[in-house]
């Protein structure tokens, strides 16, 4: 299977982790990534105001890019997932917004929400199946007891996302189990870090994060893992009172995959 | 402060329909940032109905909001308390002058691990 590929801004920077790991590791189950020519930044924030057009642009390029190809387009970091996807959802069923894009954007044939969106999760979970990365994986981590964190972006709104159930996700925990780790289950698992409000006001962020954090260990966890890079720099930057090691989730496939250690015996 | 929006207009941006609120007051029993906020986010509602739009677009709760959709998901009525918050912060700093965060404050608040994620999303919040 082959997929357009939209890393977004933060993957080229300060999440190249997330982003390297990802490939590696798609590579590695037969999932072939093709990086979208000349992608823009999605903008990280979902516009939600009913009048904003211009700022959906970049996110509806990358759809039509996608749709051009025939192929889904694939995302990892969390907001460009919750960005492209709810502006898909939008140019599915906002009339006004869908003529006034086209008109704007002028495309070989309108784009109409063709295209569909998956994140990398969702592929594992869909298109690979957990089952066979279970088969895959050569270095199961045995024994580690790890908490998934959803944060926002990647469930809510539920009607628009559809990733998982909103209150009681399971995908991230199964993604767990299938590297044989142990998944730890917390309350605040799917409440939000704080995100962008850490330029605005640092101690409201530090206070999520202690929350979430303490819930963790409490639980038991070891680790926690996320597939948002604004929630790893959170979790881990401002962190006061308690403090877990945080990690993408692609960083652990890779592991259990022994990538590593093939390519440094071949 | 005279901003000469209205309810409807708020109504407008948003698209949310005040109407269908039952007072339940979910909104701001789940809302993560309700300690930070002067007016929460079931306050939003009823403050937009009533026209009360000045003190909205006056009150630092515009900008201590998460947009995490909490409130939103979790509303019972569909309300989206989430949008009305954003319309008015859009009312605000559609302004001429009134951006809440510019490039130029940016590197002052720069850290070395801050992922470009964090300034696009400032951006797109605090600045037209």
């Amino acid at each position: 299977m082959t997929y357009s590929y939209y890393p977004g801004c933060t993957l080229k920077t300060k999440a190249k982790d997330l982003d390297r790991y990802g490939r590696l590791s798609a590579e590695a189950l037969g999932v072939t990534l093709e990086e979208i020519e000349n992608w823009q930044c999605c903008g990280a924030v979902y516009p939600q105001a009913s009048d904003e057009i211009a700022t959906k642009l970049s996110a509806i390029r990358a759809l039509d890019a996608a749709k051009g190809k025939g192929q889904k387009l694939l995302t990892l970091c969390s907001a460009c997932h919750h960005v492209i996807k709810r502006v898909n959802h939008d140019m599915q069923t906002d009339d006004n917004l869908r003529l006034k894009a086209n008109n704007y954007l002028k495309l070989d044939e309108p784009y109409l929400g063709e295209a569909e969106v998956v994140h990398y999760l969702e592929m594992l979970r869909d298109e690979v199946g957990f089952d066979n990365i279970k088969k895959a994986v050569k270095n199961p981590l045995k024994g580690v007891k790890i908490a998934a964190y959803y944060g926002c972006l990647l469930l809510r709104p539920s009607g628009v996302m559809a990733f998982d159930n909103p209150e009681c996700p399971t995908i991230i925990e199964d993604f767990i189990k299938a590297i044989g780790a142990t998944p730890v289950i917390y309350s605040q698992r799917n409440e939000c870090c704080g995100g962008y409000i850490s330029l605005e006001d640092k101690p409201q962020a530090q206070k999520r994060v202690d929350a979430i954090v303490k819930s963790a260990m409490d639980a038991g966890a070891e680790m926690i893992i996320t597939a948002c890079p604004l929630c790893m720099y959170n979790l881990d930057a401002n962190a006061t009172e308690h403090r877990l090691p945080v990690k993408y989730f692609t960083e652990l496939l890779y592991q259990a995959l022994g990538i590593e250690e093939e390519k440094e015996g071949a | 402060m005279s901003n000469n929006i209205t309810t409807e207009d708020i109504l407008r941006i948003s698209g949310v329909d005040t109407r269908k609120c039952m007072f339940c007051g979910k909104c701001s029993g789940t809302c993560p940032a309700f300690d930070e906020m002067e007016y929460h986010p079931h306050q939003f509602v009823y403050m937009v109905q009533w026209g009360m739009i000045d003190k909205l677009m006056e009150s630092k709760s515009i900008y201590k909001c998460l947009t995490c959709f909490a409130c939103l998901e979790r509303c019972p009525r569909n309300v989206q308390p989430a949008k009305l918050i954003e319309a008015v912060r859009q009312a605000v700093i559609r302004q001429q002058g009134m951006n809440h965060m510019t490039e130029n404050d940016i590197p002052g608040l720069l850290e070395d691990k801050l992922p470009q994620q964090a300034i696009v999303s400032a951006m797109r919040k605090y600045k037209k």
